[in-house]
């Protein structure tokens, strides 16, 4: 793990995302989609692999988003496209200090969690 | 030498069972079949589920004509054996035919039990125990409100449920002091009633019947102690008998049913007898799998392979009740000194597990709130098998089953009983799935016959079908809402009217596989609002972006807005709000469409609330799957060819309609005549103004397809074109699939049908129709004044925007 290195940035107070609903997170360069899945949140690249669909804003079933754009379904625990077409999303660590959902925003290019099978 | 005749009195699925293992053995047989109900062979356990409307009564058939052909068997049906002569070997039928046997047997079930009560003659009381009773009780329900069912047994019990499920008010009275004395002990009785009652249904215990009330139609039952229950409807299911009738006849030895020895012979050597009319080792099953046991033994006797043995079964009962499991197997009340019992109480989750253990063997249990391990316990009882080491994690030694993993089932040994009516192992049903390329639920059924007898076991067999095709597993091509609620609508619809489910998560979680998909949800959203009428919980996850933010999601995720402009006629402060707010909020582009409206593109997501308040007007829910909009020409204000006023009737529609949310979208036109400028005849609902009146034609569309609308009715007036389009409306909103435009749903149902349910329908029909579009309209709001003043949820339209020097947390690993 390279959690030493990793800076966390808190994003939105707990409880200001409705319960398996997703919110788009700004900073700098990067573009987020943090969803509340009601047991933990999650968060990924705001972008869908297809056409860049803003993924915060699809409808949350279990574990994936369907982008609201043409329906692709990305899973939000690997990353991981599941249908519509093929492709994975970057994850984002995520976790709760105090009454902050906090996102760790990995470097460009550089992420410690880049592949889809990383574990928090 | 002739084939010898083999006559079956009894149709059911005891004979038919026993016919089906004989054919395996390809006998030198003339088979023929009597049948007193006038129906090919039926699963009779599922007749609860056809009360609960989750099947149809052609779902439940087990053999078709066309089996009967192939297999050359003869059936008579609808006409009742009512003698046996056993010396002369000759059956005598109502109808006054004879038929001669060189063998019998006797597969004529049981008779419903009628206890001794005054009045069970009355209009709207029935027992239910076949095809002819359910049709009857279903009939019924179309007019009646209470029903009282006597009997708190299994039976008593599906019925109940069945009844609610039909609009009843039920009560349930029981003489015992606890339901289902027969399979649970006193603490399964208690957790039982309690799951009972939540369903809504009303249990009375220790209740003594006195007499039926009411002259010649029931209208309450009286009982010992002097209270009374209303009802204008009763069922009695106060248990069954052996229908031994004609074995007594054929001079049979008969104790409670037809004795038979462990060949399953009777006292005659050429009779023989299977089902719930036999009696073995001093025991009557009443149940399904002990059919199948009998009926393999019986098939080696009969077809001259006597050897095999039936010992008696493991008797196991599921309770067939949507929303309960309860599972009861064995020797499960321990009253023995030396029996021991294992057992778990949780009240709050109302779920009840106990164990009985006997000589360091499982015995029996009782499995109430959760019965994921209902097989495995069975299995345990069935092999005898030592408990030894086990014993202190029996009760939780698996995790329970997630719904959709393979891997549970998958996990246990090919041995493992996965129908326990028709006795198939998992072993079977993987090599059948293997050797035959079996991909589909349907295909194991038919192949193995595993699942087609209670059918609890259909998931499992769904589990294992997915887990050896892999990704060539099917899903049923049944006509069901979403694999996720494998229901079809019209059943989800009885559902969540009699359970009172308000929102798509408790759709789910009963019915469904508690996730959903990005189909089902909105689907079942819809669903939830226009059963409820508006009086739903909304639940706005389960909604697609558009329906949350009420605008359009564009392709890089800017919005756009389309103001409401009845009838398609604005003026100009209108115009002048939309040209500010457009400049104001830079909007892209300022477009007009094809529905005669305008529409501002390219808006972000945090200026639409701000947009709506400045604008002050309502929604023209060009986003969502609802009512659109009225198209219309001038008419006669203004054209020299208007022969109707179209403006002002299209801005009447418009006013009637906006706000509603419907299958799929709706788009409508008035035009004031047939030159038809505003194209009312490619609209879901159009009127077309004529000389002394207008057409009113429906399933119209310029879509994906072009289809010219058809003409539902031509009427006198305004008054009744705006009726017959409401009417249609209304009907179009209860009984399209989600997202069937009306041009399909028209080609479904026929227009014959629709006319038949809207302007053809009685009176009362129409005003109920317009009763639930008038409550519904009621209820629908303005969601862009609503929102415009404070979002429903605060951070709805908003951004976590970090500034560029925002800091991150120290010290937090």
């Amino acid at each position: 793990m390279k959690t030493e290195t990793m800076n966390w940035f808190p994003v939105a107070e707990v409880g200001s995302i409705p319960m398996q609903e997703g919110r788009r997170v700004l900073y700098r360069e990067w573009d987020v989609a943090l969803f509340n899945l009601g047991t933990e949140y999650l968060a990924v690249d705001n972008r869908c692999p297809h056409r860049s669909g803003p993924l915060a804003d699809g409808i949350v079933a279990g574990k994936s988003v369907y982008c609201p754009l043409h329906n692709w379904k990305i899973s939000l625990e690997t990353g991981c496209v599941l249908s519509g077409g093929e492709g994975h999303v970057k994850k984002y660590p995520v976790q709760i200090v105090g009454s902050q959902i906090c996102i760790a925003f990995s470097a460009e290019g550089g992420s410690a969690f880049g592949g889809p099978n990383h574990t928090l | 030498m002739p084939r010898k005749r083999l006559l079956v009195v009894g149709n059911g699925m005891a004979g038919m069972a026993c016919v089906d293992e004989i054919l395996k053995r390809k006998p030198d047989l003339a088979i023929s079949v009597f049948s007193e109900e006038p129906y090919y062979n039926y699963n009779r356990i599922l007749l609860s589920s056809v009360l609960a409307g989750e099947k149809n009564v052609e779902d439940i058939y087990i053999n078709t004509e066309e089996w009967y052909q192939k297999n050359d068997i003869f059936i008579r049906l609808g006409d009742k054996v009512i003698d046996v002569d056993a010396r002369e070997k000759r059956i005598t039928t109502e109808k006054g035919y004879s038929f001669d046997y060189d063998l019998l047997l006797l597969a004529t079930g049981s008779n419903p039990f009628i206890p001794p009560i005054e009045g069970v003659k009355k209009k709207g009381v029935y027992v239910f125990r076949n095809m002819a009773d359910t049709h009857g009780i279903l009939e019924h329900c179309k007019t009646s409100k209470k029903a009282v069912v006597i009997g708190g047994g299994l039976l008593g019990l599906e019925a109940a449920r069945g009844l609610l499920n039909q609009g009843q008010r039920v009560t349930v009275v029981h003489i015992m002091d606890r339901l289902m004395e027969v399979q649970l002990d006193a603490v399964g009785g208690q957790f039982l009633k309690r799951e009972i009652e939540k369903l809504g249904i009303e249990v009375l215990l220790g209740k003594n019947t006195e007499r039926l009330l009411g002259d010649e139609k029931v209208e309450g039952v009286l009982f010992k102690d002097g209270s009374i229950a209303e009802a204008d409807i009763v069922v009695i299911a106060c248990g069954i008998r052996p229908n031994v009738d004609l074995a007594k006849k054929a001079g049979l030895k008969v104790n409670r049913g037809i004795v038979v020895n462990d060949h399953m012979e009777t006292s005659d050597p050429s009779i023989f007898a299977i089902g719930e009319c036999v009696e073995h080792r001093e025991k009557v099953y009443g149940l399904v799998a002990p059919l199948y046991e009998q009926g393999k033994v019986l098939a080696a006797t009969i077809t001259e392979n006597k050897g095999p043995l039936y010992e008696g079964s493991t008797l196991a009962t599921k309770l067939k009740v949507m929303g309960i499991e309860l599972f009861s197997a064995g020797d499960y009340k321990a009253e023995e000194p030396d029996k021991e019992v294992i057992a778990y109480q949780d009240h709050a989750f109302g779920v009840y597990k106990k164990l009985v253990i006997h000589q360091e063997r499982v015995v029996g249990t009782i499995l109430i709130g959760d019965a994921s391990d209902a097989n495995r316990f069975l299995e345990m009882i069935r092999k005898r098998e030592a408990v030894g080491e086990k014993r202190h994690r029996l009760l939780f030694d698996v995790p329970p089953a997630v719904s959709g993993s393979s891997t549970d089932v998958m996990s246990r040994p090919d041995s493992d009983t996965i129908c326990g009516c028709i006795g198939v192992s998992k072993g079977q049903i993987v090599t059948a799935c293997r050797e035959k390329g079996l991909k589909t639920i349907s295909e194991v059924k038919a192949c193995t016959k595993a699942s087609s007898g209670c059918g609890t076991c259909a998931v499992l067999v769904g589990q294992i079908v997915k887990a050896v095709a892999g990704g060539e597993f099917e899903e049923e091509k049944k006509e069901i809402f979403c694999a996720c609620v494998p229901f079809a609508k019209s059943k989800l619809r009885t559902m969540i009217q009699t359970q009172r489910l308000k929102t798509a998560r408790d759709v789910l979680e009963i019915y469904g596989d508690g996730i959903g998909c990005s189909y089902c949800k909105p689907a079942l959203s819809f669903l939830v609002d226009e059963v409820w009428l508006g009086e739903h919980g909304e639940e706005r996850s389960a909604r697609f972006i558009n329906d949350r933010v009420h605008a359009n999601i564009q392709k890089d995720g800017t919005f756009s807005v389309v103001p409401r402009m009845r009838g398609g006629v604005t003026n100009p402060e209108e115009l002048r709000k939309i040209a500010d707010v457009a400049e104001k909020y830079k909007v892209p582009m300022l477009k007009v469409t094809g529905s005669q409206r305008l529409d501002l593109l390219g808006v972000k997501k945090e200026d639409l609330p701000k947009i709506w308040a400045e604008l002050g007007m309502t929604s023209g829910y060009a986003y969502a799957k609802a009512v659109r909009m009225v198209k219309s020409c001038v008419g006669t204000d203004f054209c020299r060819y208007g022969t109707q006023d179209s403006i002002s009737t299209g801005i009447e529609l418009e006013t009637l309609l906006e706000g509603l949310y419907t299958p799929a979208k709706v788009k409508m036109g008035v035009v004031g005549c047939p030159r038809n400028c505003a194209e009312a005849t490619v609209k879901d609902i159009g009127l077309i103004g004529i000389e002394g009146g207008w057409q009113v034609v429906i399933g119209g569309g310029a879509g994906k397809i072009v289809r010219a609308a058809d003409i539902l009715c031509t009427v006198k007036t305004t008054e009744e074109a705006l009726e017959t389009a409401l009417l249609f409306f209304q009907y179009y909103r209860e009984n399209g699939e989600y997202l069937e435009r009306t041009y399909d749903f028209v080609v479904r149902i026929g227009l014959e049908e629709i006319r038949r349910e809207t302007i053809l329908a009685p009176e009362e029909k129409k005003k109920a129709l317009l009763d639930r579009l008038n409550k519904a309209r009621s209820k629908a709001v303005n969601p862009w004044a609503v929102e415009a003043k404070k979002p429903v949820n605060p951070t709805q339209f908003q951004d976590f925007v970090l500034p560029k020097d925002a800091e991150a947390l120290i010290g937090v690993p």
